[in-house]
């Protein structure tokens, strides 16, 4: 067979998005193991990428040991809300199905380097981490769990604030968990807060903010109020650092940025110092 | 026909009675709710908010300590007092009271009436968040009775961090919301003219809360509204308040905090 008769074949084509992270704060191509490797924080940037609540729960946990409680506890509609884009109850519907979780925050019981521990993950992903009726009745549940087997209470928030379809029966669930947190610390066990990006609105004005340690993750937004809504309140732009981890512990909100990866190990030197 | 009147509200139309520029703010309750009223100034940590204030006052034969959001008469005073909006110091001010009620054994009366937390750069720099959720953490477990009103406007977390108590009144022609509904719509329907129908949507008028179970007794309001009649509708809701601090007196303290927390618990609890 002659050259010019031979078939020419394909190059192998390798899809980018297979291979290459990009970094959403750098815009940086990371090679995706090296990304997975490092638990989705950038090594050139340092930006720390949201984490589902599974990841999540991997990173923090010994291995094997989460046992999830309250996988029963899901939404409700009280209002039987609807907007112009439908229905919430078929939203929650198809993020229930999309997630695979069954609210915004997964809770359950865990070791963290051999420490037992109540656990509560926030998941952002499902509608934006909102806190709803179920996501409040998870985390006072949760509560509730730490106190049965005397053990200290971790939660993650990762959150927009609460769940607006849900109306008041929403902003109820701010008082109620805080409620079963300061049961919990009656009962003298430590309550571990750990805020990611973003804790804001309803969660930060509820139980992200009464930790009896505040931990946060680096540059992770942290606030009540949203910018814009204080833009326009003040009526001037705000610094860009303006409701950073940062800027909310020179404030004296949060006892320490701790980088993902030795986040863990602080967790557990931290239950140490209070006695476990 | 004037109860015609009433039951022909909108949700919108009564986001207006409870808005309206007349209807008693906490000076009319000072003046008409209290026989004595000594106000307490500062959070013993910045400063002084004037748009959540409180001391100790008289109602009827009740000593009390009595907090309550600000709302002005006109713009001066609205401007001195943030149009209701309290700042961190607000609340923190109010924890400190109420710790002082806890301790000579006094009830606390809470007055709510606020379009929300204050939004601003120096409300975030000095921990809105943080002193909100810790007042709800501490009212929960806080060893005194706690009757609360919403007088007016129940602006979201800026209303709560002052509303976690053992019965919760609200005014006939009040709200309390979550969010706006000028905000809800823009966020929802992207329009912020379509507040009417947010407003009917979220569920914010006493009838529909009652329903919910959010709130424990609706007081009536004068025909029209409260500010038709400000001496009729404070009269109403010191009957109310009596009323309600009169049972909460008999029950055990401890029982009382129980009830508390289970009355909380129970919220979103549909199962």
């Amino acid at each position: 067979m002659s050259w010019f008769e031979k078939p020419v074949e394909a190059p192998v084509r390798v899809p980018t998005e297979a291979v290459w992270a990009v970094c959403p704060s750098c815009k940086g191509y990371i090679a995706k193991d090296v990304w997975r490797a490092a638990n989705k924080v950038c090594p050139r940037c340092n930006h720390h990428e949201r984490l589902s609540c599974r990841e999540r729960v991997t990173l923090l946990t010994d291995a094997g040991s989460f046992q999830e409680i309250n996988a029963g506890v899901s939404f409700n509609d009280p209002l039987e809300f609807k907007d112009d884009s439908g229905a919430y109850a078929d939203k929650a519907k198809a993020t229930i199905a999309k997630t695979g979780e069954g609210e915004a925050v997964l809770t359950g019981t865990a070791k963290i380097s051999k420490i037992p521990v109540v656990l509560g993950v926030m998941d952002f992903k499902f509608l934006g981490g909102s806190l709803g009726s179920g996501t409040g009745e998870r985390i006072l549940l949760a509560a509730e769990k730490a106190v049965e087997l005397k053990r200290p209470l971790i939660i993650v928030s990762a959150s927009g604030g609460a769940r607006m379809h849900e109306g008041i029966v929403s902003l109820m669930q701010m008082a109620k968990t805080c409620a079963a947190i300061a049961r919990l610390k009656e009962a003298g066990l430590p309550y571990l807060s750990i805020l990611t990006d973003p804790t804001t609105g309803g969660v930060s004005a509820s139980y992200a903010m009464v930790g009896d340690l505040n931990i946060a993750e680096p540059k992770a937004l942290i606030g009540f109020a949203g910018r814009r809504v204080i833009e326009q309140t003040i009526k001037q732009k705000l610094p860009d650092d303006f409701q950073t981890a940062e800027y909310t512990l020179a404030h004296g909100f949060v006892d320490h940025i701790v980088p993902r990866k030795e986040l863990k190990a602080f967790l557990a030197k931290v239950l140490r110092y209070a006695g476990f | 026909m004037a109860k015609k009147t009433q039951q022909k509200l909108s949700p919108w139309d009564i986001v207006q009675i409870a808005r309206h520029a007349e209807r008693p703010n906490i000076a009319d309750y000072i003046r008409l709710l209290c026989d004595d009223f000594v106000e307490l100034h500062g959070d013993r940590l910045f400063g002084d908010d004037r748009g959540l204030i409180g001391g100790f006052a008289t109602i009827g034969d009740q000593k009390v300590v009595l907090i309550g959001h600000r709302k002005g008469r006109g713009v001066e005073e609205n401007i001195e007092a943030n149009f209701g909006m309290a700042s961190p110091e607000g609340y923190r001010k109010a924890m400190r009271l109420m710790r002082l009620a806890e301790k000579y054994g006094l009830p606390v009366v809470s007055l709510v009436d606020t379009p929300g937390a204050y939004p601003g750069s120096e409300a975030e720099a000095r921990g809105q968040a943080e002193a909100i959720a810790h007042n709800l953490e501490f009212m929960s477990t806080l060893k005194t009775p706690i009757v609360v009103v919403v007088c007016g406007e129940g602006g979201s977390g800026g209303a709560l961090g002052i509303a976690v108590g053992d019965r919760i009144l609200m005014l006939q022609n009040a709200v309390y919301s979550v969010i706006s509904p000028e905000g809800c719509a823009s966020i929802l329907w992207r329009d912020g003219s379509k507040a009417a129908i947010a407003a009917e949507t979220l569920k914010i008028t006493a009838d529909s809360l009652k329903g919910l179970g959010i709130i424990d007794e609706i007081v009536p309001e004068p025909e029209g509204g409260a500010h038709t009649d400000v001496a009729a509708a404070v009269a109403a809701v010191k009957k109310a308040v009596l009323e309600n601090l009169a049972v909460l007196k008999q029950i055990p303290l401890a029982t009382l905090t129980e009830q508390r927390y289970a009355k909380f618990s129970a919220m979103g609890r549909f199962s």
